[in-house]
C-alpha cells in the first residue's frame, strides 16, 4: 500500500561534504556485511538511510562514529573521512570522535539518573562547562533544542527514566546535542514512538538541520521523504542508490530502489 | 483430536460450547493443580526443616548462655587474712574461712548440713585461691563484706539444665551422687542459682576440664579480623578482575581458559585451599601460624571465584543500551563502566559479596589446616595490628573444637557458638540488605 510521499521541498543548503566514505567494507567475522560503500554526507543536511531489515544501514551508521569498535568480531576496511580526516586512523581516539559525532539510538536509553544529569553528563566529561551556571545554561539550551524544555523544566531532578517514551527519546536527542557535536547519527529514532511523538521528533530533526549534519536510519519511507534532503538506499549490504530525496522517491534510477519504495521488496 | 484431523481439508471443526470443558483442558488444569501442590509441598518441607533446625539450635544452645553460680557474702578481718597468710597451705586456710561463712549463711536460712570440703570442691572448684587472689588484688576490701559469685562446676550446671540427674549420675571425681543433696540444699536456700553467662559471650576458650569457663568471645574477634582481611582483599580484586574480564578483555582462547578456570575454582573443595594456604603462606612465606591474616588470605582465595562470578553476572545484566548511551555521548570505556554500569550492577555485586563472605565466615576445613584453632586461654589481641597477627581461633573452628571434646557440657557450648555464628551472619545479611536498598534508590 504505497502512498505517494510528501517530498521535502527543502533545497540542500550547502554542498560542503562533512563525511566522505570511500570503499567501505565491513565484516562481522566471515560475513561481509557492507560491500564497497561510497557516500558523501553533506553538512547541514538530513541524510536518510533506507532499506530492508538486515541490509546494513545501521551497521554503516555505527561505522561513522566507530560504535562498531565495541563489537569484537567487527572489522572495517576502507576510508571514512570526517572533514578530510580519516576517523579510522590509528592516531584517532574514538572517544574524541564520538564527542564530535553524536548518536541517538533506536530505543530511548536515558541514564537512570535525573533529567538534569542526563544532559549534563556529556558536557561534564568533556569539560564544556566551567561552573554550575554554565552547566545550567547548557542543560536549558539543550533541552530547548530537544523540544522538551517546557515539559520538564519543573522537574529537572526527577529521574529521566520516568518520562514517556517520546519524551525519553527527545531527552536522548537533547543529551546528544549537549556535547555540541558536528554530526548527529540517528538509528531509527522513532521506531518506538507513537505518531504524535514521531511528529515532534521529526520537527526537531528539521530544526537540527540548521546546525548539524544529521544522518537518520529509518524503516519508514514516509519519514525519510518527510525529513531528509538526501536519501541512500541500501540493499543486501550494497549502497544501491544515493541521491536527492525527491529524485529517489519520484524517479529512482535503479529498479531495486523502485521495487522497495513501491513495496515490492523488503 | 489431533492437529492432523483438525486441519484435514474438508473436515469441519466440531463446534463446542465454551461452557463445556474439554477432556484436554481438564487434563491441563489437573496437571497445573498437581504442580502447584508439589510446589506448596516443597515449601512446607523446607519450612518444617527450618523450624526443626531453629528449635533444636535454640534448645541445645540456650544453656550455654546461662550458668549456675554460688553466691557467698564474705567478710574477712585483717587478723583473719594475716593468720591465713601465715599458714603453710594458704589457699586451704582461705577455703576454711569460706566454708565457715557458707555454713553461717546456711544456718541463717534454717538448714543444717555437714560439709565435706572435697564435696564443695567438686561443686564450685577450688574456692580458696579465688578468694585469696581477690583480697591480694583489692586490699581495701578487707574488713568489708564482699559478695563472691563463684561458677559452679559443669556437672552441677548440667544437673540444673536436666543434662545430669540422679538416675544417670555415676560417682566420679567430678561429682558424686551424695553431693547432689548439698547442691539441693544450697539451691533451696538461694545460694546456688542460675545467671546469665557473660563469660560465654565475651571470654576465651578454657581447658578441656573446665567447660564452664569456655567463651566464644576471642574467636568472634578472630573471625572478625579474618573477615576484614577477606573483605579488604577479595572485594577490590574480585571487582577489578570481573570488570576487566567482562568489559575490557578481548574474547580469545586465553580469556576463555581463565573463565573456565574461575568457574572450576568456585567448585574446588575448601580443604584444597587450606592445604594451599599451609604450603604457600606458612611454609613458604613464613607468615605467623594460626593468625587471622593467614586465615583471611586463604578464605580470600576461596571467596574470589564466588565474587567474580556474581559480579560478572550482574555486570552482564546491565542493559547494553546504557553502555551505548554513555559511549554515544563520548564517554571513554572506563567512564561508561564506572559512571553508569557499575552503579547499576552494585546491588548484585553486593549480594554476591555477602554470599561469599558468609561462606567464608562459616568455613572450617581450611582453618583447621592452617592451624586457626589456636587455643586462646584468656584475653584479647593486644591492639589492632595484633588482631591480625596473633594466634587466634575462628568461630566455626572453635565450635568444631568444642564438639570434639570429651566433656559433654562442651556440646552445649558448641550449640551456643552456633547461635552466635548465626547472629553474626544475620547481622551481615541485614547490613547487605540495607546497602542494597541504598544503592537501588540512588538516582
Amino acid at each position: 500500500m504505497y502512498d505517494s510521499p510528501r517530498v521535502a521541498e527543502n533545497k540542500v543548503a550547502t554542498q560542503d561534504i562533512k563525511i566522505a566514505a570511500n570503499n567501505v567494507q565491513v565484516y562481522y567475522g566471515d560475513t561481509h556485511a557492507i560491500k564497497d560503500v561510497n557516500v558523501d554526507i553533506e553538512d547541514k543536511t538530513v541524510t536518510a538511510f533506507i532499506g530492508p531489515s538486515g541490509c546494513g544501514k545501521s551497521t554503516f551508521l555505527r561505522c561513522l562514529n566507530r560504535m562498531n569498535d565495541t563489537i569484537d568480531i567487527c572489522r572495517v576496511e576502507g576510508d571514512i573521512l570526517l572533514e578530510g580526516e580519516d576517523i579510522y586512523d590509528k592516531s584517532v581516539d574514538p572517544v574524541q570522535l564520538r564527542a564530535k559525532v553524536g548518536m541517538v539510538f533506536q530505543k530511548p536509553n536515558p541514564f537512570p539518573k535525573s533529567i538534569y544529569d542526563n544532559i549534563a553528563y556529556g558536557p561534564r566529561i568533556h569539560g564544556l562547562a566551567r561552573n554550575k551556571a554554565d552547566l545550567d545554561e547548557i542543560v536549558e539550551k539543550s533541552l530547548r533544542r530537544g523540544a522538551i524544555w517546557d515539559e520538564v523544566k519543573d522537574r529537572l531532578h526527577a529521574p529521566g527514566t520516568g518520562l514517556s517514551g517520546g519524551q525519553q527519546q527527545r531527552l536522548c536527542i537533547a543529551r546528544a546535542v549537549a556535547t555540541e557535536p558536528e554530526v548527529l547519527l540517528m538509528d531509527e529514532p522513532c521506531s518506538a514512538l507513537d505518531p504524535i511523538a514521531t511528529a515532534q521528533v521529526e520537527e526537531l530533526i528539521d530544526e537540527l538541520r540548521s546546525n548539524y549534519s544529521v544522518v537518520i536510519v529509518t524503516h519508514s519511507m514516509q519519514q525519510a521523504a518527510r525529513v531528509s534532503q538526501k536519501t541512500a538506499f541500501f540493499h543486501l549490504g550494497n549502497l544501491v542508490e544515493y541521491d536527492e530525496t525527491s529524485k529517489i522517491f519520484t524517479n529512482p534510477e535503479d529498479p531495486r530502489t523502485e521495487s522497495y519504495i513501491t513495496g515490492r521488496i523488503g | 483430536m489431533t492437529d492432523a484431523t483438525l486441519n484435514a481439508p474438508g473436515a469441519k471443526p466440531k463446534k463446542t460450547s465454551l461452557k463445556t470443558i474439554t477432556e484436554r483442558t481438564k487434563r491441563r488444569n489437573a496437571s497445573e493443580r498437581r504442580f502447584k501442590a508439589y510446589g506448596i509441598g516443597a515449601i512446607l518441607i523446607g519450612i518444617f526443616f527450618l523450624v526443626v533446625l531453629a528449635v533444636s539450635i535454640v534448645n541445645n544452645g540456650a544453656p550455654a548462655f546461662t550458668r549456675t553460680v554460688l553466691d557467698i557474702e564474705l567478710t574477712l578481718t585483717q587478723d583473719q587474712v594475716d593468720e591465713a597468710e601465715g599458714e603453710l597451705f594458704k589457699t586451704k586456710a582461705y577455703e576454711q574461712l569460706f566454708i565457715a561463712s557458707l555454713q553461717g549463711q546456711l544456718e541463717e536460712s534454717g538448714l543444717e548440713v555437714t560439709f565435706d570440703p572435697a564435696a564443695l570442691e567438686r561443686i564450685v572448684g577450688k574456692t580458696g585461691s579465688t578468694i585469696r587472689e581477690h583480697f591480694k588484688a583489692n586490699p581495701g576490701d578487707i574488713g568489708q563484706p564482699v559478695t563472691f559469685e563463684l561458677a559452679a562446676s559443669s556437672r552441677v550446671d548440667g544437673y540444673f539444665n536436666g543434662r545430669v540427674n540422679r538416675e544417670t549420675l555415676q560417682d566420679s571425681r567430678f561429682l558424686q551422687l551424695s553431693d547432689l543433696d548439698l547442691v539441693d540444699a544450697l539451691a533451696d536456700s538461694g545460694i546456688i542459682h542460675g545467671s546469665i553467662n557473660w563469660n560465654f559471650i565475651q571470654g576465651a576458650d578454657s581447658g578441656v576440664d573446665n567447660p564452664g569457663g569456655a567463651g566464644i568471645g576471642a574467636s568472634v574477634v578472630g573471625s572478625f579480623f579474618m573477615m576484614l582481611v577477606v573483605l579488604a582483599l577479595s572485594l577490590p580484586i574480585g571487582i577489578a578482575a570481573s570488570i576487566y574480564l567482562e568489559e575490557f578483555a578481548p574474547q580469545n582462547r586465553f580469556t576463555d581458559l581463565i573463565e573456565v578456570n574461575i568457574s572450576n575454582l568456585a567448585a574446588v573443595p575448601s580443604i584444597v585451599f587450606g592445604i594451599l594456604g599451609l604450603a604457600v603462606f606458612i611454609q613458604f612465606m613464613h607468615l605467623p601460624q594460626s593468625a587471622p591474616v593467614v586465615g583471611g588470605l586463604v578464605l580470600t582465595l576461596m571467596t574470589l571465584p564466588t565474587i567474580i562470578i556474581s559480579t560478572r553476572a550482574s555486570l552482564k545484566a546491565v542493559p547494553p543500551s546504557i553502555r551505548d548511551a554513555a559511549l554515544g555521548v563520548g564517554a571513554s570505556k572506563m567512564q561508561a563502566v564506572f559512571h553508569h554500569v557499575l552503579p547499576l550492577a552494585m546491588p548484585g555485586i553486593l549480594t554476591g559479596t555477602i554470599i561469599g563472605l558468609a561462606q567464608a565466615l562459616g568455613e572450617t576445613a581450611p582453618l583447621l589446616l592452617i592451624g586457626m584453632v589456636g587455643f586462646v586461654a584468656r584475653g584479647y589481641p593486644d591492639g589492632f595490628v595484633a588482631g591480625f597477627t596473633e594466634p587466634n581461633s575462628a568461630m566455626p573452628a572453635q565450635i568444631y573444637t568444642w564438639a570434639a571434646r570429651a566433656d559433654v557440657s562442651f556440646y552445649e557450648k558448641a550449640w551456643g557458638g552456633i547461635i552466635i555464628l548465626l547472629a553474626f551472619l544475620l547481622t551481615m545479611n541485614i547490613i547487605a540488605i540495607i546497602l542494597r536498598r541504598r544503592f537501588e534508590r540512588r538516582w
